[in-house]
């Protein structure tokens, strides 16, 4: 079987990929592509502690559905968001949508 | 109903009517009088009643109406009021009952109801006339009606009220409550035409020195509650609390408890009774409505004040010492108000100082321990003083009439000297006053004031007190000479001023009065002539002496007959008035009267007396050493120095705390914040990924200190 540490690396890798990719990119959909990357590593991170630690107990799976749930609903609003960005500002490069300066 | 509730109920009316009056009726004269009068009426009804079922009770003394019941908790006892009616309280009812009623009606016709408003008449001043034109155009001067002519009703019926309740009470303490009323009463009434100054002065006065007297009454009555803790009269009269009053020595004047307290009430009385030296507010208090001055200063009022020694007077002759300062005072009144009567030429001024001589007769015979003469001149003298009192009432509102026909308002309508010859123009008022006039004057046989006053004289002559024999027997001389003198200037010989011959009779309000009280002041002596008296005595039972005399538990003898004390009388009676008839009968003017003597016509000086020893010294103590030692340089002085400390302080707090500390801090917070914000605003690019960076970073930071921490603590 494999170990649980291989799925771990797996899941922090893909985080890290998912980080790099919300933090570097100035693509505003790629930002937001990188959050599901990351939603996915913790995906994989909860799904293969419920496999490994206690199979018995079912909260793992349920957190991952959950977590597919949160994640649809938050890609929904948040293309949403971008494309209503796009369509009054014709870009979706999130260093020009600096609203929030003060 | 039972005759205690009936008792209870008597005061009743006139409050209501006051009530009703105050609050209801004052726009409507008519009702209001209306008002006014049923309602004494009512309270007369009941006295009669009253008087009746006493009559009609064996042993009334031993066994009177009474009727009370717990009031105020005073620790473990209760202090008790209620009602009592023994057969002196039963002969005073009678005479208040009748004397307030008759006064009542006659208000109606001296405040001139019926009679247009006048033309610039004010409330707060006598009514000055109404002009009317008639059928033919011709225009009149009439009298105008009281322009505050509710008010007056509601007041009196107050005053009702007050007599009333102490007539029946069976304790002092609601004793000195209708005590206080009427002395509030008296002040509103005196000072009724509050727009006079000399009206306003005189409610002042008289206020300001019965207050005197009601000072010491209080310390009275509050050390007899002390020494007996009961203020019920027939409480105090047993034997065992009579005792051990009369056995307490006490460091004033070596008087006994006893001796002590009665001396303390009857300082009270010095003040309602208008006794010296605390006689000056009376004659002042003429300044009232005349009905005022019948019913407050001759009827009932002063009367009351009688009437608190005879019911103290099982207390006052335990003590002789006492009963000594009472007979002083009594008889040195009579006398001196007597003197100073005979050089007044207002007429009510004169019938003011002879109420303080004949009240000065009652305290006196009580004095000496005639108890029923005193109780006997009381009510006589009630009786002819309402009517001699009603009468110069009529008499001025006769001349006011004179008055108005004439239109010289600078003339006194009060002044005897501008009468004369009023018997033609106003016959009932002149034959009441005659009567009245003979009654006070003592004229024998036929007038209530003469069985009185020679009862009075008789007493002091069986009782070997010749001293005050001879000085009562002085004053009752003067007495009919001042009152002779009275009806010859008023009524005899011919009018001396125009006015006086167009004198006018009153109305029948104001005569029915006249007439009935006239014969009380004539029938009344009838019930109190003395068994032995030569050839008429004995034809009527002494029912008087008998009645009023069980009211004391050791009925008092009458006096032995004597000759001496009838004669007397007979001679001052008549001799008074034969003099005072041959010496004024053809007096024109006051410089013809042979007694316009300075000393008497300033009444021996009093009022300038007590205005230097008393009323300087409080207007000093008040302007000098009150205001502007004590007020202005003391207490403005604290306070205007407490003032300036206080906003030194208030400043130094303010520049050095406030300021400093308290601004400072705010400033510091407020200004800080403001400062802070304005130097992180480059850090807000409004970059999402900067902002995740630096979350990021703080993130990873944190992280690396918890885990340093948590290492170490591991």
């Amino acid at each position: 079987m494999i170990p649980l540490s291989w799925y771990l690396i797996l899941s922090a890798a893909l985080f890290s990929i998912g980080l790099f990719g919300v933090l570097a990119r100035k693509n505003a959909i790629a930002i937001l592509l990188g959050v599901e990357l990351m939603m996915n590593a913790v995906n994989i991170n909860l799904v293969s502690f419920w496999r490994y630690l206690d199979p018995t107990r079912m909260d793992g799976q349920v957190f991952a559905v959950i977590v597919f749930a949160v994640a649809a609903a938050e890609v929904a609003v948040g293309l949403a968001l971008v494309i209503s960005v796009y369509r009054r500002r014709k870009t979706v490069i999130a260093d020009e949508i600096d609203l929030m300066k003060w | 109903m039972a005759t205690e509730t009936l008792i209870w109920l008597l005061p009743l009316p006139p409050l209501l009517a006051f009530f009703l009056i105050v609050v209801f009726t004052n726009q409507n004269k008519g009702l209001s009088h209306t008002l006014a009068v049923g309602a004494v009426a009512l309270s007369w009804l009941g006295s009669m009643m009253v008087f009746v079922r006493a009559l009609g009770v064996e042993h009334l003394g031993e066994h009177p109406f009474e009727m009370s019941f717990p009031w105020l908790p005073t620790g473990e006892t209760w202090l008790r009021i209620g009602v009592l009616v023994d057969p002196l309280g039963a002969a005073t009812l009678f005479f208040v009952a009748w004397t307030i009623l008759m006064i009542f009606l006659y208000s109606i016709g001296y405040h001139n109801y019926g009679q247009p408003a006048g033309d610039h008449d004010h409330p707060g001043l006598p009514p000055h006339g109404a002009t009317v034109t008639d059928e033919r155009g011709h225009k009149h001067v009439v009298p105008s009606v009281e322009p505050m002519y509710s008010r007056f009703f509601a007041f009196l019926g107050l005053f009702a009220f007050g007599m009333y309740l102490l007539v029946v009470s069976d304790n002092l303490l609601t004793f000195f409550v209708g005590w206080e009323i009427m002395g509030l009463c008296s002040y509103l009434l005196i000072g009724f035409w509050y727009g006079k100054p000399s009206a306003r002065d005189a409610a002042v006065k008289a206020f300001m020195t019965t207050r005197i007297g009601d000072m010491f009454m209080l310390i009275g009555i509050a050390f007899l509650y002390s020494a007996t803790g009961t203020l019920t009269f027939r409480e105090i009269f047993t034997e065992k609390v009579l005792h051990a009053l009369e056995a307490t020595p006490t460091p004033i004047l070596g008087l006994s408890a006893a001796g002590l307290i009665a001396v303390l009430l009857f300082i009270g009385t010095i003040g309602k009774s208008a006794q010296w030296p605390l006689h000056v507010w009376l004659p002042d208090a003429m300044e009232g409505p005349t009905p005022v001055s019948a019913m407050i200063h001759a009827a009932t009022m002063v009367s009351a004040g009688v009437y608190a020694v005879l019911r103290m007077f099982p207390l006052l002759s335990l003590d002789s010492g006492a009963m000594a300062i009472v007979t002083f005072i009594g008889t040195f009144t009579a006398l001196f108000a007597a003197t100073i009567a005979v050089a007044q030429n207002d007429i009510k001024r004169v019938l003011a100082y002879s109420t303080i001589s004949q009240l000065g007769f009652m305290i006196a015979a009580l004095g000496i321990g005639a108890y029923v003469a005193a109780a006997f001149h009381l009510i006589t003298h009630a009786f002819f003083k309402a009517l001699l009192f009603l009468g110069s009432g009529s008499v001025i509102h006769g001349m006011e009439h004179g008055v108005l026909h004439t239109g010289n308002h600078h003339m006194d309508p009060q002044d005897m000297f501008n009468m004369g010859g009023l018997r033609k123009r106003m016959p009932i008022t002149f034959w009441t006053f005659l009567i009245g006039g003979f009654a006070l004057a003592g004229f024998p046989l036929v007038t209530a004031g003469f069985w009185s006053k020679d009862e009075i004289l008789a007493d002091a002559w069986a009782h070997h007190h010749y001293i005050v024999f001879i000085t009562l027997a002085v004053a009752a001389f003067l007495t009919a000479f001042y009152t002779m003198r009275q009806i010859t200037l008023v009524f005899l010989g011919e009018p001396r001023t125009e006015e006086a011959r167009h004198a006018q009779e009153t109305p029948w309000t104001m005569t029915i009065p006249l007439i009935v009280l006239s014969v009380f002041a004539v029938g009344y002596g009838w019930v109190g002539i003395p068994e032995k008296f030569p050839l008429i005595g004995g034809l009527l039972p002494n029912w008087f002496h008998d009645f009023v005399g069980h009211t004391l538990p050791e009925v008092p003898k009458a006096p032995e007959f004597s000759w001496v004390p009838l004669l007397t009388s007979f001679g001052v009676a008549l001799g008074g008035l034969l003099l005072g008839w041959l010496v004024y009968r053809n007096v024109k003017s006051p410089a013809e009267d042979p007694l316009q003597l300075p000393v008497l016509k300033n009444k021996w000086y009093f009022d300038e007396a007590y205005g230097f020893l008393f009323v300087r010294p409080s207007y000093w103590l008040a302007e000098v050493l009150v205001y502007r030692w004590i007020d202005q340089s003391v207490i403005d002085g604290i306070l205007h120095f407490s003032a300036q400390a206080t906003q030194w302080l208030g400043d130094r707090i303010r520049y050095y705390i406030d300021v400093w500390i308290v601004n400072g801090f705010g400033d510091l917070v407020g200004y800080g914040t403001q400062k802070a914000g304005r130097k992180m605003t480059p850090i807000q690019t409004g970059r999402i990924q900067q902002y995740m960076i630096s979350a990021i970073l703080a993130f990873l930071l944190v992280s690396v200190v918890l885990f340093i921490f948590f290492q170490m603590a591991a």
